[in-house]
């Protein structure tokens, strides 16, 4: 059912829609009818129609719109993001910045219709966790990039340059990284928490919360049972699966949440957590003092990125291409690394650190050395299948 | 009859002809609201009941169904989630019989105690509705705040020796039915202010003079006469607290122990993407609050009340 679409965008968008209504009048029948009609349908399924990227027009628009998560780009008092006010001042490219993601899932159900049928989805570039980005490369529904564009693409870590899923970094770029690993309340436990058995000792029955976030909860407990998850099975998945289904039913994780874990860990309902790295940053900063330590696991942690991809129904492609850019001037990086406490992907940004906050530089947890790095492993990426199974899996834990 | 009673001109005579035009009116001024009513509510109801019956497309990916006749969905999710499903009207129920139990007598001072008193009476009132000018989202956080491990609650109650050493409170059925209880209770309280407010106190005072006892005229006057107002309050506190998701959500009162209805809508609509699961429950869950409200409206016999 690959047909090339005509060049026009009107008749191109018309033809879209009487193909994708056509679809859904034939999946009417299809479910009436049985099997027979339903194979035919499956060659012609959304997603298996070749995409065709939305025409360029920044030449003529300069604008582009970055959608990003929260507390997440270096912000003033007044709520005005100096880095991104001084790419407009250079480029002339008025940049709208949109706080539109909160949650990889509910990020992708919210514009994957868009998405689907190669529309706009209201941003030139977003930032979405690599899993999921990985999931738009795999569907076509992202835009290969213009290297010419973008010299300081050269300035990624070479740890990230090839991840199995964009090989050479052609459509998406780490915008920010993080660990999760153990963090815990250093008052009430000053003997500390450094392995994921300690978690599980009975005098932290009740008192331990881990992360919804299925690949940094289990990934962190498969690295402690010695599994490689950069290559797992099926059957370390469910290993692990069985660590967290025992725990959480002793009631010994008392609840399993995202972002809000930092809430538990501040009200103490929580002493110990499998947690994220700049948060515990973040929170310490806040109490004035190192009330919680983050530690990698001997076993390791889980280390995630989070990175640009430029949606297939974008106008403003040379737009994004040159805030990406920017962004990857190792200065500008430094600039971001400084307020946002995650680590930073971009060569040289140490080096630019250093002179403006020394102590921030030496963080390990902003700006790893080797060592630490050599600790943490990327999550392998999941089939489609996988991901329905142990996603389902996982919530069946989450919903007790 | 209503179109008749509208078709009364100045004249005082009625013609076909007018009685026609009149109708036509009634019905262009019925437009919107029947236009808003189908567009809003049996557009989506029939979008959700098809995306119920829905199947994955073979080799699709996550989270693409197409239409079909699968009434598997139903029982796949009444046999995944029916605890869930018992759960929710059993909280929803404990916080109904709470919120009433806390919310008449409340009503009954206000409504009857203070009616004297009319600048009271109406500062009463603002005072239950005062919640309402605070997010409801920020004031479950500020009780899970409270209900904290280390917070003073808990901390006095272990003192007391109320609660063994190593018991919490957040992340337990105790505080999702509180906190569907706390906020409800507004909605269980104006209701049976409207009745009791209207109580003709010359009964009560027969019923003593009738010499039955402060409880017996209680029972036999006062909750009879107030029972429309109790019927409303209860139906406005359950129905609600059945489908609620957020006081039962990890993030806010709940944990994994404790998730209702709600939550598993949530989680198989964002994060799983089981759209035609998410669409079942959701259609499970209205049609039996819609069986369990029309047996307790038919059981107390209020049906004109609707």
């Amino acid at each position: 059912m690959v047909r090339n679409l005509p060049e026009d965008p009107i008749v191109r968008e018309l033809v879209q829609h009487a193909r994708k209504a056509a679809m859904s009048r034939r999946a009417l029948i299809g479910g009436a009818v049985g099997t027979a009609s339903v194979l035919s349908l499956a060659a012609c399924a959304p997603g298996s129609t070749e995409l065709v990227p939305a025409e360029d027009i920044s030449a003529t628009d300069k604008t582009v719109k970055w959608a990003n998560w929260p507390l997440y780009l270096d912000e003033d008092d007044a709520g005005n993001h100096p880095t991104l006010d001084a790419f407009t001042a250079a480029t002339g490219i008025a940049a709208e910045y949109l706080v539109d993601v909160d949650d990889n899932n509910s990020y992708y159900a919210k514009v994957k219709d868009q998405l689907a049928l190669g529309q706009d989805i209201g941003a030139d570039t977003v930032c979405l966790t690599e899993w999921m980005a990985s999931r738009l490369i795999r569907r076509g529904y992202t835009q290969k990039f213009d290297l010419a564009n973008m010299p300081n693409h050269a300035n990624l870590v070479d740890t990230l340059k090839n991840p199995d899923f964009d090989p050479g970094r052609a459509q998406s770029l780490p915008w920010q990284g993080g660990f999760a690993g153990i963090a815990y309340n250093t008052e009430k436990i000053p003997n500390g928490v450094n392995s994921v058995d300690e978690l599980w000792t009975s005098d932290l029955k009740g008192r331990v919360t881990v992360l919804s976030e299925m690949r940094d909860t289990l990934g962190v407990i498969m690295l402690a049972q010695g599994a490689d998850i950069t290559s797992f099975t099926s059957d370390d998945f469910y290993a692990a699966m069985d660590v967290l289904e025992a725990q959480v039913g002793s009631g010994q994780i008392r609840n399993v949440k995202g972002n809000s874990y930092s809430e538990d860990l501040v009200s103490e309902d929580a002493l110990a957590a499998i947690g994220w790295s700049g948060d515990i940053t973040l929170l310490n900063y806040e109490a004035g003092y190192e009330k919680w330590k983050f530690v990698i696991p001997e076993s390791g942690a889980t280390f995630w990125n989070d990175s640009f991809i430029i949606p297939i129904g974008s106008a403003h492609k040379t737009n994004a291409e040159t805030l990406i850019n920017y962004y990857y001037d190792p200065a500008v990086a430094a600039e971001v690394a400084a307020w946002v406490n995650y680590v930073t992907p971009v060569k040289g940004a140490y080096d630019e650190a250093i002179k403006i906050d020394p102590e921030l530089a030496n963080n390990k947890l902003i700006f790893p050395d080797d060592e630490t790095l050599s600790s943490v492993h990327v999550f392998r990426t999941l089939t489609d299948a996988e991901e329905n199974e142990f996603q389902a899996a996982f919530q069946a834990v989450l919903l007790g | 009859m209503a179109i008749g009673a509208f078709s009364h001109g100045p004249s005082g005579v009625t013609t076909d002809a007018t009685v026609q035009r009149s109708s036509r009116i009634a019905w262009l001024l019925l437009l919107p609201g029947i236009a808003y009513l189908i567009l809003f509510f049996l557009v989506p109801l029939a979008s959700l009941v098809m995306t119920s019956f829905q199947e994955t497309i073979p080799g699709g990916f996550i989270g693409e169904y197409q239409n079909a006749f699968r009434w598997e969905n139903y029982v796949e999710v009444l046999g995944l989630y029916g605890e869930h499903t018992m759960r929710s009207f059993l909280y929803a129920a404990t916080a109904t019989i709470i919120a009433l139990i806390i919310g008449y007598p409340l009503a009954y001072f206000i409504g009857v105690k203070l009616r004297r008193f009319p600048l009271l009476q109406s500062l009463a009132l603002v005072l239950v509705i005062a919640p309402f000018f605070i997010s409801f989202l920020l004031r479950t956080l500020a009780w899970k705040q409270i209900l904290a491990d280390e917070g003073f609650v808990v901390a006095t109650m272990k003192t007391l020796q109320l609660l063994p050493d190593d018991a919490h409170i957040t992340g337990t059925a105790i505080s999702v039915v509180f906190g569907l209880a706390y906020n409800f209770i507004p909605f269980m309280t104006l209701p049976l202010y409207t009745t009791l407010e209207r109580l003709d106190l010359r009964l009560v005072e027969a019923g003593s003079d009738l010499y039955a006892n402060p409880f017996t005229t209680f029972v036999k006057v006062t909750v009879p006469l107030t029972m429309p107002g109790i019927i409303s309050g209860t139906l406005l506190t359950f129905i609600p607290a059945a489908g609620d998701y957020v006081n039962a959500s990890a993030n806010f009162l709940g944990s994994t122990s404790t998730a209702m209805i709600g939550n598993v809508i949530e989680s198989n609509f964002l994060v799983l993407q089981n759209f035609p699961h998410a669409a079942s429950m959701s259609l499970i869950l209205m049609s039996a609050i819609l069986v369990l409200v029309a047996t307790y409206v038919k059981k107390s016999g209020t049906e004109d009340l609707l």
